[in-house]
């Protein structure tokens, strides 16, 4: 009777709830587009596809794991030392990671050079472990961390498209723009291969997030 | 003049609210207030209208700009024999350059209002004026050689970018056409440095003549090759290798007397830079540690983009500085940066862009302090005079 009784109470996996935790971040709650987190390294790393994928990829690992892992502590962190514990974990995480690639995708992970180890001082990973991991079970917390993650992945890919696209005239190194287009007369851009031109870019997506979702925009 | 302003009162009807042609109302309503000053009425508050509103104020510049814009034409066409050397009339010469620098103008003007009359329709704002002008700037400040799909490009970043995410013209931080060509500066570093300041397209037949050099003052004084310097009178009359504007210092003042005495543009704006430039050239004559640095101050006022960038440029009613006292500040600073970039940083022989961008963000904050220096100027004396009369 009872083991009936705390399953029907038991919340599908992917109930409404769950489901929004993972597609809210993508577009209301973006956490570059609404928020503005995470922008330095949108800056530093976007300049071709590949770096920016490997980048996407690694947080939305260290970030899906790190909710979980915390999550799954919550109620043995003493709440005066729960940020120290977060670093600790995340390092750790960053450290895995950063071994992967080195191992792996060695030629992509000397271009991302420090920006590997600086996902840790990345504020989106810390903001979610402190406003949701602390406070939430395990699964709706790696969904978040997921979500997150992935609104930030999306992002970082847009804009490595436009960078790379318009900077190099390739996408994952491969050609794009054909030869014919140079011989026309056509040049590459080298203002999208600088930084200031990917926060342009990201400016103009947040631009374009806005002009689509009205209620985003809030003239205070 | 009657019969034109019967048929524009003629299709008004159409382009009004439930006409056939109600999208394209703005458009209408731009090229009609273009043409006549419109019959509006205030409607509160002080009833004074001047004629001279925001179109005809930037009209008075397009003016001030004619003769850079000429002079212009002409070295080009000029400087285009010199390098191919043939001797050939003075109309012959004005007549090249008008046809290399016209299309430059059309493309600069074409795209850049076509982003306007979007702009336009799809916020259903009046079209902004402001663009007259910087249509005709950003021509006149890049070299002759510049393709014209990149100027396409670069006018409708500046307007969308520099003034279109900011509200409109008004609200821009910078001035669109230094943003143009810095976004043309930085893109396409190629075209917009070295040796592209003399159109040297060939005909059957011709060939370069034997030491043609083709770059600019301030390169030249870059490179320490101080014997191909053109002489003071050259650099000031403006028979220079250069952008298509920037060259003559003489048809650069004949602008601003215009420009100052219909009031368009600021003085003490123009005085400041100079001011400015003065100083710091001064500054670096005193050391005198390189060439570059051993050269008169005054030399800097007619090389390069220094006196075009002055009266045109840094004088930008929206991205300058509001107050009197800001106005100098912003000014003299302007001069001292553009020399300091000028002799001390190598990678940009040319500086007046790159201060004039620097100091348009910093306009807003200069403002704030004088604004704020002078409320506390005032609050002392009130506190003074408070304590008078209760003595």
């Amino acid at each position: 009777m009872s083991e009936t009784n705390s399953n029907t109470q038991k919340e599908p996996l992917f109930s409404g709830k769950n489901q929004k935790l993972l597609s809210n971040p993508l577009n209301k709650d973006n956490p570059i587009t609404v928020q503005v987190l995470g922008i330095c390294s949108v800056l530093a790393i976007t300049v071709q596809m590949k770096t920016s994928l490997v980048m996407a990829i690694s947080v939305v690992a260290v970030m899906g794991s790190a909710n979980l892992i915390i999550s799954l502590l919550r109620k043995g962190i003493p709440p005066r030392i729960r940020i120290i514990v977060q670093l600790t974990v995340i390092a750790a995480l960053v450290i895995l990671v950063d071994q992967i690639l080195k191992a792996f995708v060695y030629d992509v992970s000397r271009q991302l050079s420090v920006f590997v180890g600086l996902i840790i001082t990345n504020c989106i990973i810390m903001g979610r472990l402190e406003a949701f991991a602390l406070n939430n079970k395990p699964w709706p917390s790696f969904l978040d961390g997921i979500g997150n993650a992935a609104g930030y992945a999306w992002v970082l890919l847009a804009v490595g498209f436009f960078r790379e696209l318009l900077g190099s005239g390739t996408l994952f190194g491969y050609q794009v723009i054909p030869n014919a287009l140079y011989e026309f007369g056509y040049e590459n851009n080298g203002f999208m291969i600088l930084p200031p031109m990917a926060l342009i870019t990201v400016g103009v997506i947040i631009w374009v997030h806005r002009s689509r979702e009205r209620d985003l925009i809030d003239i205070s | 003049m009657k019969a034109l302003h019967n048929l524009v009162e003629k299709v008004k009807p159409n382009f009004e609210k439930g006409g056939k042609l109600e999208k394209l109302n703005r458009t209408f309503e731009a090229f009609e207030t273009f043409l006549f000053v419109p019959g509006n009425v205030t409607k509160k508050g002080s009833h004074i209208r001047d004629a001279m509103d925001m179109k005809r104020t930037m009209f008075h510049v397009v003016i001030a700009m004619i003769p850079v814009m000429l002079f212009g034409m002409w070295n080009v066409g000029y400087q285009h024999y010199l390098a191919i050397g043939q001797e050939v009339a003075f109309l012959d010469q004005f007549v090249y350059g008008l046809i290399r620098v016209l299309p430059l103008i059309v493309v600069s003007y074409a795209s850049g209002l076509a982003i306007e009359f979007l702009f336009a329709t799809i916020r259903d704002h009046e079209v902004n004026e402001g663009f007259l002008v910087s249509g005709l700037l950003i021509p006149l400040v890049i070299p002759v050689t510049t393709p014209l799909w990149m100027v396409a490009v670069a006018t409708i970043f500046a307007v969308i970018i520099g003034k279109e995410v900011f509200g409109g013209t008004g609200m821009n931080i910078l001035n669109p056409a230094l943003l143009a060509r810095a976004f043309l500066f930085f893109a396409y570093p190629s075209y917009l440095s070295g040796e592209v300041w003399i159109d040297t397209t060939l005909q059957e037949g011709q060939q370069l003549v034997d030491g043609f050099s083709g770059a600019t003052a301030l390169a030249v004084l870059a490179a320490g090759e101080l014997q191909y310097l053109p002489s003071a009178f050259e650099m000031f009359v403006g028979t220079i290798p250069g952008s298509i504007g920037e060259t003559s210092t003489v048809a650069v003042l004949i602008g601003a007397v215009i420009l100052v005495a219909t009031g368009v543009g600021s003085l003490r704006i123009m005085l400041s830079v100079v001011a400015g430039g003065l100083f710091m050239g001064g500054l670096f004559n005193l050391f005198a540690v390189n060439d570059f640095m051993a050269i008169p101050p005054y030399y800097h006022l007619i090389m390069g983009g220094f006196a075009f960038g002055t009266v045109y440029m840094a004088t930008d009613p929206v991205s300058a500085s509001q107050t009197g006292t800001g106005k100098y500040i912003y000014g003299f600073l302007i001069g001292v940066i553009t020399i300091l970039i000028r002799v001390v940083n190598p990678a940009y022989p040319e500086g007046m862009m790159l201060a004039i961008l620097f100091m348009n963000v910093f306009a807003p904050l200069i403002d704030h302090y004088v604004v704020a220096a002078n409320i506390k100027r005032r609050m002392n004396r009130l506190k003074k005079a408070e304590v008078t009369i209760q003595k």
